[in-house]
């Protein structure tokens, strides 16, 4: 029963980080129809800007209490930050050039880990947090790590906050019309540029949020984590439908408990292979993913 | 047409996937009234509206009250005022009609229109929370000429807007559009002659991509030989698609 549990919970706390990611990029997807590439990148960079200011380069932040805070809070606005930017100088320029701005973001994602690595190693670094974080606590017999938990509150935080968003105000509706037919938001007189820079920066600092919490998941920051991870977020987003943040919750647990339990009772391994296997499945079945629907 | 047009199209190009799609299209729409935008299938219609509204690339002038626009991107030249039904009506499924109708509200265009649309569409009303891919192809079409009553505009562009409809909707579609046209200059791409001769007072014909003719409605649809030679209709008087839509 521990051992479920235990299971449970870290697929839980897996799946909640590939939410963080997820997110944004099948919203930018559903919008945009772009399939941005460096989205991972913005992971990395989340994480490191968090590792960063933790490690008490920034005055008040550090590993432990509201210093942690502040850091992750840094890392977050870095990452949103580099998402502004990311769109504006890259994609905005290629919005009619489809073929080159894939190209663009593919270059962007492998071009932020070698500045990453250039600047503070290849190798993982310990991620300082706190240590009231660090610690388990009892569930059921089992002893769940700490973070956990607070990686699916800050996935359900993120999730009613998008939620929120969408359903409650003008830019939510504008981002929901543009993911069904993008040409008829501007033909009602709505810049949808605006909609496109203002997703990229949910979408940044969702991702940046997940890099930023990922680094107490994995105890450690390295610059490929955000490119390992993005693989597993453009599984959720495919099978919880393209654009439907709803979809790639689902999907997200989904695909984090799967893993997990097929890793543990097959082989280390076998379940990356079997998410892929039932994505494959899937898209025979449903090829609109698991929702079906938008937003 | 002696005074100045309201939007005046010259030259108007179009080429899409390197073929040419429009060859040099002109028109005007006059101040006030209906203009008709007739022609048969594949003349080019909507891809001049669509053209006008820049949703494709294109080259050539589109000057809306002596402004010229063409260089301007389509949401600034719909906010300097038209209102646009399209032919596929463009609503937003996944969207309420509320929604539907709250998307179209513009800042700086007076008070929306609530209650215009309203008394005009009283099922928009009832159906407000209705998502609006739910609703019958009538009731879509009434969501797409709601939003374009919805703001104080100089022009309202509808595409097709009677297509597809049981005519008691036709009708019911006319009636909105004669009331619209007391207000706003309608430019009306329009296949049933019908409703042509009901609102228009002009018409416009291409005709592969071309400007085939230009002159009072009532003076092509009343020249059998001319209409058939433009619009492809049958032998014989026109007669009226349907007998409500001419009542």
């Amino acid at each position: 029963m521990s051992t479920l549990v235990l299971l449970t919970m870290t697929g839980l706390g897996l799946g909640a980080l590939y939410f963080l990611i997820a997110s944004g990029l099948s919203l930018i997807f559903g919008l945009m129809d772009v399939l941005n590439f460096a989205h991972g990148a913005l992971l990395s960079i989340g994480a490191y800007g968090t590792w960063w200011a933790a490690s008490g380069n920034l005055p008040g932040a550090g590993p432990g209490g509201a210093g942690f805070v502040l850091a992750v809070l840094f890392g977050t606005a870095v990452g949103t930050a580099a998402a502004v930017l990311l769109e504006l100088a890259v994609v905005r320029p290629l919005y009619t050039r489809p073929r080159e701005q894939v190209l663009a973001t593919v270059g962007v994602g492998l071009a932020v880990p070698a500045l990453l690595s250039g600047i503070w190693g290849p190798d993982a670094r310990t991620f300082p947090g706190p240590e009231a974080l660090s610690g388990t606590f009892g569930l059921l017999g089992a002893q769940v790590p700490v973070n956990r938990l607070v990686l699916i509150a800050a996935a359900v935080v993120v999730l009613v906050a998008l939620r929120l968003f969408l359903g409650r105000t003008r830019h939510g509706l504008v981002v929901r019309a543009g993911v069904e037919d993008r040409a008829m938001v501007t033909a009602l007189g709505i810049d949808v540029r605006r909609a496109f820079t203002l997703v990229f920066a949910i979408g940044g600092c969702a991702a940046a949020l997940g890099g930023a919490l990922g680094g107490l998941y994995f105890g450690s920051v390295d610059p490929r984590q955000g490119t390992s991870l993005l693989i597993f977020a453009f599984v959720v987003v495919v099978t919880g439908g393209m654009g439907s943040v709803t979809g790639a919750a689902v999907a997200s647990v989904v695909i984090g408990l799967v893993q997990q339990f097929a890793n543990y009772y097959t082989a280390a391994g076998l379940g990356d292979l079997a998410v892929v296997v039932l994505l494959a499945a899937l898209l025979l079945i449903r090829p609109r993913g698991l929702t079906g629907r938008l937003a | 047409m002696t005074e100045q047009p309201l939007l005046d199209v010259t030259d108007l190009r179009v080429l899409i996937g390197g073929r040419h799609i429009l060859h040099g299209v002109g028109l005007d729409v006059a101040g006030h009234g209906v203009t008709a935008l007739l022609g048969r299938n594949g003349a080019g219609k909507t891809t001049t509206v669509r053209g006008i509204l820049g949703l494709v690339p294109r080259s050539g002038s589109v000057r809306l009250d002596g402004e010229e626009t063409v260089a301007l991107p389509t949401h600034a030249l719909v906010r300097r005022g038209i209102g646009y039904a399209p032919e596929d009506r463009g609503v937003f499924a996944g969207l309420t009609v509320a929604e539907n109708l709250r998307l179209a509200e513009r800042r700086g265009a007076g008070e929306p229109a609530y209650a215009l649309v309203h008394e005009l569409f009283p099922e928009l009303k009832q159906r407000a929370r209705q998502l609006a891919g739910t609703l019958s192809g009538g009731q879509q079409q009434m969501v797409a000429i709601g939003r374009t009553l919805l703001n104080t505009n100089r022009l309202i562009i509808a595409d097709e807007p009677t297509k597809g409809l049981a005519p008691k909707v036709v009708t019911e579609v006319a009636q909105v559009l004669e009331r619209a046209a007391e207000a706003v200059p309608v430019l009306l791409v329009e296949q049933n002659l019908a409703v042509v001769r009901r609102l228009a007072a002009h018409c416009v014909v291409l005709a592969d991509g071309r400007t085939a003719h230009r002159g009072p409605a009532d003076e092509l649809l009343g020249d059998a030989e001319a209409a058939r030679r433009l619009l492809g209709v049958g032998h014989g008087p026109l007669t009226p698609h349907t007998a409500e839509a001419d009542s």
